[in-house]
């Protein structure tokens, strides 16, 4: 049970070990060469949505998680979304929806961002705002705000405004303020870009103008609700019309800026993830291929012979990636099936490093993008295993399940330490680590010195089960 | 699987080796050395049928692959005649459905031939002891064998259930001997006694021995066709 146990401890966790710490892998040890052209990166992966297929996404399976990864204010819409299978953009506009509609999609919103822990992270927010006192009695301080907005309501002759608006608003103030003290770094950085257009004007000229806009609006605002409130008893019907123009106006006039300016931040930000994760995904591929041939040429520099060679390999290998298009190592052409992958490990591995490696598969499927990932991380783990753990053998163990694939490769070597590893050595936690969190799998190593190493990896199936023996 | 300590009754196990290859012979006669006591070899099925009945050897070394058939018509006829002698599968190119049908015939277990030479004279004993010994790649073929049975609907309904299906305990053990894990640690893992694990393996030979359901059959043919 114990090996179900690490395989499913949340997929979260190791993502954002992989980023966060940034670090330590790669086997330790005096010996600093390390052999092994020809990996196989993952492809760079564009989802491409067909015509149909605006509703709905990716659906993913296991507890529901923020995605932190692609967020316009928590994450909370885009992990909802992986999590049912809709399309991201569905679900914002739900919500957006459900706010203009009554407020409760603002609350339901913050409450879920409360709630729900960020993928990678264990707990939510709510367990850490629990011991802030002064987040609580702040939070707390917002009840009596409420109930004052109810009187002053009833008193205008609107209850419906306070009944419908009061609640949502509290609830949202609330948490917001709760998020805000206990929210990690990053999230705290995201609400104070979404607030500073609000808050933090610079230059006496700018806040001249902002404090400008803002009356502008504010008059607007409250000139179009009183029009709405009171219009209605003695006007004609253009009355409440031009009320809702004049809301709408002053909603635009005050919150225009700042929505432009969202918009124009968070594309910004999308192109940087978008180019740091191409850079890490060329990274891998370079210490797979280019690193490892010249760690390789190192250690045999007395066999000149094997030197060429080497280095005429890799020369062809980089060629074709950069001229081509094609990647080191790729499996263009050469396997379209899982188990012929790791059968190609196998040979490779046991050719090029006169280790044996034990390889069994259960099931079979077709290949795509996150499984050739997988089969490159897999090959990774399998070089890292036979280079540093002096193991005779190594296994080499991968299983097909209708909603994943496993595949687990273990020695009975020399272990290590990962909290030795120095920094810069970039295998695992490039190589293996990140690409898979860059699929949405996951992977874990379990080490014990002197008994050897096992590294587990998991990738959830996008494709359906090909049956390899129908029955 | 180094595990010392399980011997045959009466000292060293008497082995019989059969295999097509006399250099293979050899080379797993010197392996094995003086720890088993090497009564016989045969490079076929007929003259192993005989010498086989002849020298009732404890545990039979046989190659899946013979040229006169598979190794499976070797335990078929000596099962009913000879229940003593047992029966430990060894191969190098090893089809899934070859191994299975060896298995299926009656041999309790399966080693390929990169095998150790201390390796294989503990599985060696281990037969001789009357347990069963699966390889990695012995339990993903049972896996995969198994993962083909479809469960029963109502279309098809179980002959026998409990012979059909391996209970998630039994794939458990069957996925950690995949993985490369001795018993010893399986035991720790699963937090099970080696004893228990030992006859999760048993039980999982038995029911592949005894399951008369046609789609282990099945599976077979289709894995040949495929």
């Amino acid at each position: 049970m114990m090996g179900d146990v690490w395989r499913r401890t949340g997929p979260g966790s190791r993502w954002r070990a992989a980023r966060g710490q940034g670090g330590a892998w790669g086997w330790p040890t005096a010996d600093d060469g390390a052999p092994s052209p020809q990996p196989w990166p993952g492809h760079r992966h564009f989802p491409q949505h067909g015509p149909g297929r605006w509703m709905r996404g990716p659906k993913t399976s296991g507890p529901l998680r923020r995605n932190p990864g692609d967020r316009m204010v928590g994450g909370v819409a885009s992990g909802v979304a992986a999590r049912l299978g809709f399309d991201v953009t569905v679900v914002r506009i739900v919500f957006v929806v459900a706010t203009l509609a009554s407020g409760f999609g603002a609350a339901a919103y913050v409450v879920a961002w409360l709630l729900v822990p960020a993928a990678g992270e264990s707990g939510n927010i709510a367990s850490k705002a629990l011991s802030d006192r002064r987040g609580l009695a702040l939070a707390a301080g917002l009840v009596p705000l409420l109930i004052l907005i109810l009187l002053i309501a009833s008193a205008l002759g609107a209850g419906w405004l306070g009944s419908t608006l009061g609640w949502p608003l509290t609830i949202t103030a609330a948490g917001l303020v709760l998020i805000w003290r206990n929210a990690p770094e990053d999230e705290q950085a995201i609400m104070r870009r979404l607030a500073e257009p609000l808050l933090g004007p610079t230059g006496s000229r700018r806040r001249s103008r902002i404090v400008l806009g803002a009356l502008t609006g504010t008059v607007l605002l409250v000139s179009g609700l009183l029009a709405l409130l009171y219009g209605r008893p003695h006007g004609a019907v253009l009355r409440p019309l031009a009320g809702v123009a004049l809301v709408v106006a002053g909603i635009v006039v005050l919150l225009g800026p700042w929505w432009l300016r969202i918009a124009r931040d968070l594309m910004v930000e999308r192109q940087a993830r978008a180019r740091a994760e191409e850079r890490a995904d060329m990274a891998a591929r370079i210490h797979d291929s280019v690193l490892q041939t010249l760690a390789l040429i190192q250690r045999r520099a007395d066999n000149p012979q094997q030197v060429v060679q080497l280095a005429r390999a890799q020369e062809r290998e980089l060629r074709s990636w950069l001229f081509d298009g094609r990647a080191p190592g790729s499996l263009d052409g050469q396997v379209t099936t899982l188990a012929a992958g790791v059968r190609l490990i196998q040979q490779e591995v046991e050719a090029q490093h006169g280790v044996s490696v034990e390889a069994v598969t259960v099931g079979d499927c077709e290949l795509d993008d996150d499984l050739a990932a997988l089969l490159a991380a897999a090959r990774e783990a399998t070089v890292n295993a036979v280079k540093w753990s002096g193991a005779p053998v190594v296994s080499l163990f991968a299983e097909v399940e209708p909603a994943e694939v496993s595949l687990f490769v273990r020695d009975r070597g020399r272990g290590f330490d990962p909290a030795a590893v120095p920094a810069d050595r970039r295998g695992l936690a490039e190589s293996v680590h990140a690409r898979m969190a860059r699929r949405g799998g996951s992977a874990t190593v379990r080490t014990v010195q002197g008994e050897g190493t096992e590294v587990s990896l998991t990738m959830p199936r996008a494709a359906g089960v090909r049956q390899p023996h129908r029955s | 699987m180094t595990t010392p300590g399980i011997r045959a009754p009466g000292g060293r196990p008497r082995v019989f080796i059969v295999d097509d290859h006399g250099l293979f012979r050899s080379g797993v006669r010197s392996e094995l050395g003086d720890r088993v006591d090497v009564v016989g070899e045969a490079e076929d099925v007929e003259p192993a049928i005989a010498r086989i009945a002849e020298s009732l050897p404890d545990v039979v070394l046989l190659d899946v692959h013979l040229p006169g058939g598979g190794g499976q018509d070797v335990v078929t006829a000596l099962k009913a005649t000879h229940p003593q002698v047992r029966f430990l599968a060894l191969s190098a190119s090893d089809a899934p459905e070859d191994v299975i049908a060896v298995i299926r015939a009656g041999a309790r277990g399966y080693v390929t031939k990169t095998i150790s030479g201390t390796d294989l004279v503990d599985a060696v004993r281990r037969v001789a002891a009357g347990d069963a010994v699966f390889s990695p790649r012995l339990a993903g073929f049972v896996l995969d064998a198994f993962a083909a049975i479809a469960p029963a609907g109502a279309d098809r309904p179980a002959v026998d259930p409990e012979l059909d299906q391996l209970t998630a305990r039994e794939r458990e053990v069957l996925r950690l001997i995949a993985r490369g894990y001795t018993y010893k640690e399986i035991a720790r893992e699963l937090y099970i006694s080696a004893k228990t694990v030992e006859s999760h393996v048993s039980s999982v030979l038995r029911k592949l021995q005894l399951s008369t359901r046609h789609q282990l059959t099945r599976w077979a043919t289709e894995r040949r066709l495929a």
